[in-house]
């Protein structure tokens, strides 16, 4: 009766079109989001989470647009982030159809935002996404000191990560976004170092993502203490899908949909 | 066709319901109008976030009135995740302006007592037999996504003439077991996302709303 890994695609959102190539089949248009939405949710995504990376706020009414039509052709639950600077963007956001919303660098700033919008909307809305990479040692050497980053992993932000996630979580976060910058892009498998030392200080539930490239890497990030598995390229591109993925963590004896 | 009023308190994500309603054939409208919420044949009650903020909304729009009156002439309501928590007597929920539940059913809403809070996810739920509402899908996962659910069930067991009309109660597990919905009469309600649960959730609504 345990509840489920959930396996989570996210889709990077441009202007109203997904960028960051998609090959799928029996797509019309493989840059439309809410077709793409609508096909994760037939292979069995347990949830979406869209990253809006639009530079220019004028292109922002377009984003709202996409989650307005996911979430009326889409029946899981949307995370939506990216540019989330304000308790009134979060509540555009709710409002236009998401049901959880992302904040990363505007929380890093100013964390009372995350009481502001727990206070508001509730904990369950607030995801705290932290990109966070490994500290280097002298030579060069990646050690066990992680650190949060902000505009995509190319500036520290000076705080230790697991600090900065319990604290997010003393604050009201009701998950976190794990994104390892140093596993991002290598599809050698998640930071499974990473995901156990932030399990161990925060009690609110974990989405280890960066790093997923194939079907095997998934169970060992659960069993290192991940409640959810985030993935982009690796199913954009159809090298997994989410019914393979839930395979093999259902081989792994781990609970899935 | 079935008329759905989805009652517009100021609670969160509702543009889901609505268009989730839709979807399986019902006439779905969005307001917080008194006539129009007790001419409804549903009423389907939403609710995100804090209980006493939901309760403070809904005591605002005349809620407690509304759900009242429907029930008093057997008129189906459905409550959904805060939106059935208010349907008891109360919460532990910390609060700076604290409000009385509903009191329709006995009970009051405590902490999960897990690992992780809140639990959010798909779960699976212990449907008893006969349920209407889970016909077709009682052995489905549905979402969850809360901290807090009420942990015992504690409505005497009704006898004799009422014995017919006791109230169904499912359950699922997080920490411990907690009521995931309840369906007494012409007032049900569920813990979990309906709206956001798929195809099992869909199912689950489109048996609502056939029932209407």
């Amino acid at each position: 009766m345990n509840v489920a890994t959930r396996v989570i695609p996210c889709l990077d959102v441009d202007g109203g079109r997904v960028v960051k190539g998609v090959n799928f089949a029996d797509l019309r248009d493989a840059g439309d989001p809410v077709q793409l939405a609508r096909a994760y949710g037939e292979q069995g995504a347990d949830e979406l989470t869209f990253l809006d990376v639009t530079a220019s706020s004028g292109n922002r009414e377009t984003t709202y647009d996409i989650v307005r039509r996911t979430a009326e052709q889409v029946f899981i639950p949307l995370t939506v982030g990216g540019g989330v600077r304000t308790v009134d963007d979060v509540d555009r956001l709710l409002r236009a159809g998401a049901d959880k919303v992302g904040i990363n660098t505007a929380a890093i700033a100013r964390p009372e935002l995350i009481s502001e919008v727990a206070d508001r909307f509730g904990s369950q809305v607030l995801v705290l996404s932290a990109d966070v990479h490994r500290r280097r040692d002298a030579s060069g050497a990646p050690t066990s000191e992680f650190e949060v980053t902000t505009h995509g992993g190319r500036q520290g932000a000076g705080l230790d990560a697991i600090e900065w996630c319990a604290r997010a979580a003393d604050l009201g976060a009701g998950e976190i976004l794990l994104n390892s910058m140093d596993a991002d892009g290598t599809k050698d498998g998640f930071d499974l170092e990473l995901i156990e030392l932030v399990r161990r200080e925060v009690r609110i539930p974990l989405i280890a993502s960066g790093g997923a490239g194939r079907v095997d890497h998934f169970a060992p990030a659960v069993r290192a203490g991940a409640d959810a598995v985030l993935a982009a390229s690796v199913f954009h591109f159809g090298e997994l899908t989410i019914g393979e993925v839930k395979d093999a963590l259902r081989e792994g004896g781990i609970p899935v949909r | 066709m079935s008329r759905v009023v989805v009652f517009d308190y100021g609670s969160g994500n509702v543009r889901s319901a609505v268009r989730a309603l839709e979807h399986v054939g019902a006439e779905v409208e969005l307001t917080a109008d008194r006539a129009a919420a007790l001419a409804a044949d549903g009423l389907f009650v939403p609710g995100v976030g804090n209980f006493h903020a939901c309760m403070a909304g809904l005591r605002a729009a005349e809620g407690p009135v509304v759900i009242d009156l429907r029930l008093s002439g057997g008129r189906p309501v459905l409550g959904v995740c805060v939106g059935m928590q208010v349907l008891f007597d109360g919460s532990d929920e910390p609060s700076a302006a604290p409000q009385e539940g509903l009191g329709e059913w006995p009970g009051a809403v405590s902490r999960l007592q897990a690992d992780v809070v809140p639990h959010m996810g798909w779960s699976e739920v212990d449907v008893p037999a006969g349920s209407h509402l889970f016909a077709g899908v009682e052995s489905e996962r549905f979402y969850f996504v809360h901290s807090y659910a009420v942990q015992s069930w504690t409505l005497e067991e009704p006898t004799g003439a009422f014995a017919a009309v006791a109230p169904k109660v499912t359950w699922a597990q997080h920490g411990g077991r907690f009521v995931a919905a309840v369906e007494n009469g012409p007032l049900a309600a569920t813990q979990f996302h309906p709206e956001k649960s798929g195809d099992a959730g869909l199912a689950l609504l489109e048996n609502w709303v056939k029932s209407l």
